[in-house]
């Protein structure tokens, strides 16, 4: 049977991938970010999954106006790195997991998730940071990933409790896999940022540091946020936020262990968040 | 009975809603075209002549030439969107987010390496009303 081990939260901010990829990350500047990722990388050496479900959202990249689906489920083979106007970032081809995707696709369909299936898509920067974070350079993946994009460009994004909710049907359909495969869920963005408008450079502190608190121990309140709060808390686009619920209702339903915890202002616009849970006693409030 | 928006009051801020969308389509449109090498250069070449391709408004086109990044987000442009034009012109997410708060990006970089805008004062434009 497929399990599911470990939940990882992380920001996905561009400039980190551009700082690595231009060889930057040994500046000052950069230094306190990857600093920050180096338990998490040995612990993930330690803890390498076969598959990481991967919550993320695109950035105007696969989607333009022309589709705008609320969670759309990559069951494609592979998934290449996106040219985002700076051109394609110099990362390995992401290697899909077809099988397990189509399985979960059709799982919570039948759950009430009306997930939209892609079988070809460019994966952006919310995807390939999180990789580049957590595995650094390497030539090839190393395991193989099932991308979930959730709408947080187009207003109203999904809910925190609607995310949540699909966290948890996923860990269902996760678990009625017959083969023995160990998987990790990852939700990605934020934390408190805002990008447009004369309120660009938004960081609230208090608040991410109180989300960072709620989503180990309260995930079940913290669902019941409004997008309103989040916007005006944390900047408009720090409601990607709500994408690292679908990653904690994953991982809800057994008592999880606090891993590993960073925060760190800033990367470039943005507040960077990081929080490893994984299977076991100790923080957390299972349910 | 109108759709309820609570985030109008937000100072500074226009969140990319349905209407938003709706007016900035082609803007929007315009810059996922420029995802594509061949299209900036051709946009580089000559601006004018490569927004004519689009059924934009003349209001949007002037804003992109101007490279007003506040002026096309209130046209119905999206961040995520326009940071194309920025792309094309080789400018970080930074210097977009410095140019619409008015702020050098030498300025902007400080406050953010100062722990960034703080959101007191900034929840609202009038911090005395309920929140959220």
């Amino acid at each position: 049977m497929a399990r599911i081990t470990a939940g990882v939260f992380t920001s996905h901010v561009p400039a980190i991938g551009a700082a690595l990829d231009l060889g930057k990350s040994g500046e000052a500047y950069w230094q306190p970010v990857f600093q920050g990722y180096e338990p998490s990388k040995a612990w993930l050496r330690e803890h390498m999954p076969d598959v990481i479900f991967l919550v993320y959202n695109d950035h105007a990249t696969a989607f333009s106006l022309d589709f705008v689906p609320t969670f759309a489920i990559g069951c494609a083979e592979q998934f290449k790195p996106a040219d985002e106007g700076w051109g394609a970032r110099p990362v390995p081809v992401v290697q899909g997991h077809p099988q397990l995707a189509t399985h979960i696709a059709q799982s919570v369909i039948q759950d009430d998730f009306d997930l939209t299936v892609v079988n070809k898509m460019d994966v952006d920067h919310g995807l390939t940071v999180p990789m580049s974070l957590m595995f650094g350079q390497p030539d090839a993946w190393p395991c193989r990933v099932i991308p979930l994009a959730v709408n947080v460009v187009l207003y109203p994004p999904p809910s925190g409790r609607r995310c949540y909710a699909l966290g948890k049907a996923i860990r269902k359909a996760v678990e009625s896999y017959d083969e023995d495969l160990n998987v990790h869920v990852w939700g990605t963005g934020g934390m408190s940022h805002q990008l447009h408008g004369p309120r660009a450079g938004l960081i609230n502190k208090e608040w991410d540091t109180a989300f960072l608190d709620r989503i180990v121990n309260d995930p079940e309140g913290l669902a019941q946020v409004p997008h309103v709060e989040y916007m005006r808390e944390a900047g408009a686009e720090g409601i990607e936020l709500v994408m690292w619920l679908v990653a904690r209702g994953a991982t809800s339903g057994v008592p999880q262990r606090v891993v590993h915890r960073f925060y760190h202002v800033p990367a470039s616009n943005t507040a960077v968040g990081h929080l490893i849970l994984e299977n076991g006693p100790g923080a957390g409030a299972p349910r | 009975m109108s759709i309820d928006k609570p985030y109008t009051d937000m100072p500074g801020t226009t969140v990319f809603d349905t209407d938003q969308m709706r007016k900035g389509y082609w803007l929007n449109q315009f810059c996922v075209s420029l995802m594509k090498a061949e299209n900036r250069e051709r946009f580089k070449a000559n601006e004018r002549a490569y927004l004519d391709e689009w059924q934009m408004s003349e209001e949007q086109k002037q804003a992109v030439l101007a490279r007003d990044l506040n002026r096309c987000v209130e046209l119905g442009g999206n961040i995520y969107f326009l940071a194309r034009i920025g792309a094309t012109d080789g400018r970080s997410f930074q210097y977009m987010a410095a140019s619409m708060s008015g702020m050098t990006q030498d300025e902007y970089a400080k406050m953010m390496r100062e722990g960034g805008r703080s959101p007191e004062g900034n929840r609202s434009t009038d911090e005395k009303k309920p929140r959220g």
